[in-house]
């Protein structure tokens, strides 16, 4: 099923443009510190990557461990306390639709049909009435959701609202995807089911993705580059090139290559959280 | 406010249980691999039934219940003016005094005459023109206080105060101070009206704003969307439940104002005929304009819950 996608020749290819050269992410020595005094919490400290235009990125590690604040600070939600975000020589100051934003909790609005939603931000950017529905159409079909346009997000399955969602923020054509775990509500079946799609979809756009998980088979799955990050203060401890052959399909998750990375990324978090465990009963 | 906003979700249309079946057809996807086994993986796991005889049956439930409920209601009424009648054929008298209130057959008596008295007419012309004028600026100005005071932080520190102030005085508290401030007696009458309804849809358009989820913001700030535009395509559209369930609130609350401004000054409204009737003595006439303001009342707040229904489509219950 999967090869079969892949290899059929696609006639809207060229709607998506070739390769994107954009999408260069710079992390210039950020921390993150919220609160002040005796509440002081240092979320991020002094993460300095890059990431180049093209690169499928998760950030793995446990729940807060400042995964989604380094996200944010991509996004613009979130200001440095010191250092600085560029995208594409950039600096970041404030959410813009070059960085596209996928988020954990259901985000489509409401109120606004699914070609709507979809349309939202070609209409915000100035584009006519009759190029929103035309780039809302292309969006459609790519998702596999034409069938659906006119309904409510109320009225779709979790894994249909995330798609809706990921086409609304590629509708924007934006040089960065940012997803904090997109697929985290979703059940065991349609999550396995979605990654495949962002891999097809990603394949057809070439954007550079950023996106978030504490699932490690999803990391691998999907990722050109893990990078691990541990707790208390937030920072970057490992940076795995994962070189498995693309297009994947989940059967992946049988091979020795496969497993070898698990068995990497696993050991690295177990000794992670072995070395916090000992110093907290230490403070203690 | 929690129970009027209760009530509006109560009234929202229950969710089809078809809704999340229509997947089958989603076969035209070029790109999307799996399609059709992703939709059904998902329905077999959020959706085990939910087919077409199942929404078959749905239907005739409601459809019995809602036939129950009028039959139950109607006994009741029923129940209630049988005691009314003997409550007064007897001249009950225990603590609560009946000697003095009328049948039920006098009452429909006299409204039976009002039916074909003109100035009857003109009672209740004028009150509904009062309401309509009070209750339009109360909206437009509570819709627009509550937008501002729910967004910013220095209208919020500027008015709230005001209201919280105000807003516990009672409307015939207002009537010496309304007279005295107001030329005609129409205007101070129409003021305190408008202060009835104002209350409830500001704190109501307060509360809608501040329930914006931040999620909805955020996504709209990465599509690009600007203060503004913020405001006006997630911010409003997001407090509408609420602004309604205020709207609603706000209309019952102006019959409230409006009778007690009518019964102190004026000579036309359907408090003042009210009223007018004790001073004379007619006391059938009381209930007759009693049950009148009460049916004008429900009649006109349902009339807004009407009207917003159609915007609130969207805020069914979440699966
Ligand atoms: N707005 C905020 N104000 C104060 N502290 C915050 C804020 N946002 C995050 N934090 C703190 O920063 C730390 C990192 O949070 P963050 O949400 O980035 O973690 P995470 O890795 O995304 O976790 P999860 O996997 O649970 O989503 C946590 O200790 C959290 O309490
Ligand atoms: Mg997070």
């Amino acid at each position: 099923m999967q090869a079969n996608a892949v290899n059929t020749v696609n006639p809207e290819k060229a709607l998506f443009g070739e390769r994107n050269e954009k999408g260069l992410i710079e992390i210039d020595k950020v921390s993150i510190v919220f609160g002040e005094g005796a509440k002081k919490n240092t979320a991020v400290e002094q993460t300095s990557l890059t990431i180049l235009p093209g690169e499928f990125v998760c950030i793995l590690g446990p729940s807060g461990c400042g995964k989604s604040t380094l996200l944010n600070s991509v996004a613009g939600y979130v200001k440095p306390s010191s250092g600085r975000v560029l995208v594409d020589g950039t600096l970041v100051k404030k959410p813009a639709p070059d960085r596209g934003m996928v988020f954990q909790q259901y985000s489509l609005f409401p109120w606004k049909t699914v070609r709507d939603n979809i349309a939202f931000g070609p209409k915000i950017a100035g584009h006519s009435q009759a190029e929103c529905e035309s780039i809302a159409n292309t969006f459609l079909q790519m998702i596999g959701l034409a069938t659906i346009a006119d309904k409510l997000p109320g009225e779709l399955s979790g894994g249909m609202q995330q798609r809706v969602g990921i086409a609304r923020a590629l509708a924007n054509y934006p040089s960065v995807l940012l997803m904090d775990e997109p697929f985290g509500a979703l059940d065991a079946q349609t999550r396995l089911i979605m990654q495949e799609s962002l891999l097809n979809i990603w394949s057809e756009f070439s954007t550079t993705v950023l996106f978030v998980t504490h699932d490690v088979d999803e990391a691998i799955f999907l990722a050109d580059r893990i990078l691990i990050m541990s707790s208390s203060p937030g920072s970057i401890i490992a940076d795995i090139q994962v070189k498995l052959e693309r297009p994947r399909s989940q059967d992946l998750g049988t091979t020795e290559a496969f497993n070898e990375l698990k068995k990497q990324c696993l050991s690295l978090i177990r000794e992670q959280s072995m070395r916090a465990f000992s110093t907290q009963n230490q403070a203690s | 406010m929690n129970s009027a906003i209760q009530n509006v979700s109560e009234e929202t249309i229950p969710e089809s249980p078809l809704a999340v079946t229509s997947s089958s057809e989603l076969a035209d996807s070029q790109i999307v691999v799996d399609d059709k086994s992703a939709e059904k993986a998902h329905s077999y796991v959020t959706n085990p039934q939910g087919h077409a005889p199942g929404a078959f049956m749905q239907v005739a439930l409601n459809l019995k219940s809602k036939v129950q409920s009028i039959v139950i209601g109607l006994f009741s009424i029923v129940f209630g003016l049988v005691i009314w009648h003997f409550a007064t054929l007897y001249n009950f008298d225990f603590f609560i005094d009946f000697q003095n209130v009328p049948s039920p057959l006098k009452v429909g008596g006299a409204f039976a005459h009002h039916l074909s008295d003109s100035e009857f007419y003109v009672h209740i012309q004028v009150s509904i023109r009062r309401i309509l004028i009070a209750y339009s600026i109360a909206v437009f100005l509570g819709i627009l206080l509550g937008l501002l005071v729910g967004r910013s932080r220095m209208a919020r520190a500027a008015i709230l105060p005001y209201i919280e102030i105000i807003r516990p005085i009672p409307a015939v508290a207002w009537i010496p101070m309304a007279i005295l401030m107001w030329p005609t007696e129409e205007s101070s009458i129409v003021y305190i009206t408008f202060l009835g309804a104002l209350f409830p849809i500001i704190l109501n358009t307060v509360h809608g704003v501040e329930q914006t989820p931040e999620v909805l913001i955020r996504a709209a700030q990465s599509l690009g969307a600007s203060k503004l535009q913020i405001f006006w395509h997630v911010v409003l559209p997001s407090a509408l439940p609420s602004i309604a369930a205020g709207l609603a609130i706000g209309m019952g609350i102006s019959w409230f104002s409006l009778l007690a401004g009518e019964i102190i000054s004026g000579q036309y409204g359907i408090g003042y005929f009210t009223w007018d009737a004790y001073s004379l003595i007619n006391y059938p006439d009381i209930v007759v304009g009693m049950l009148v303001i009460g049916a004008l009342g429900s009649f006109s707040t349902y009339l807004v819950r009407l009207c917003m229904r159609p915007a609130l489509k969207w805020n069914r219950k979440p699966a």
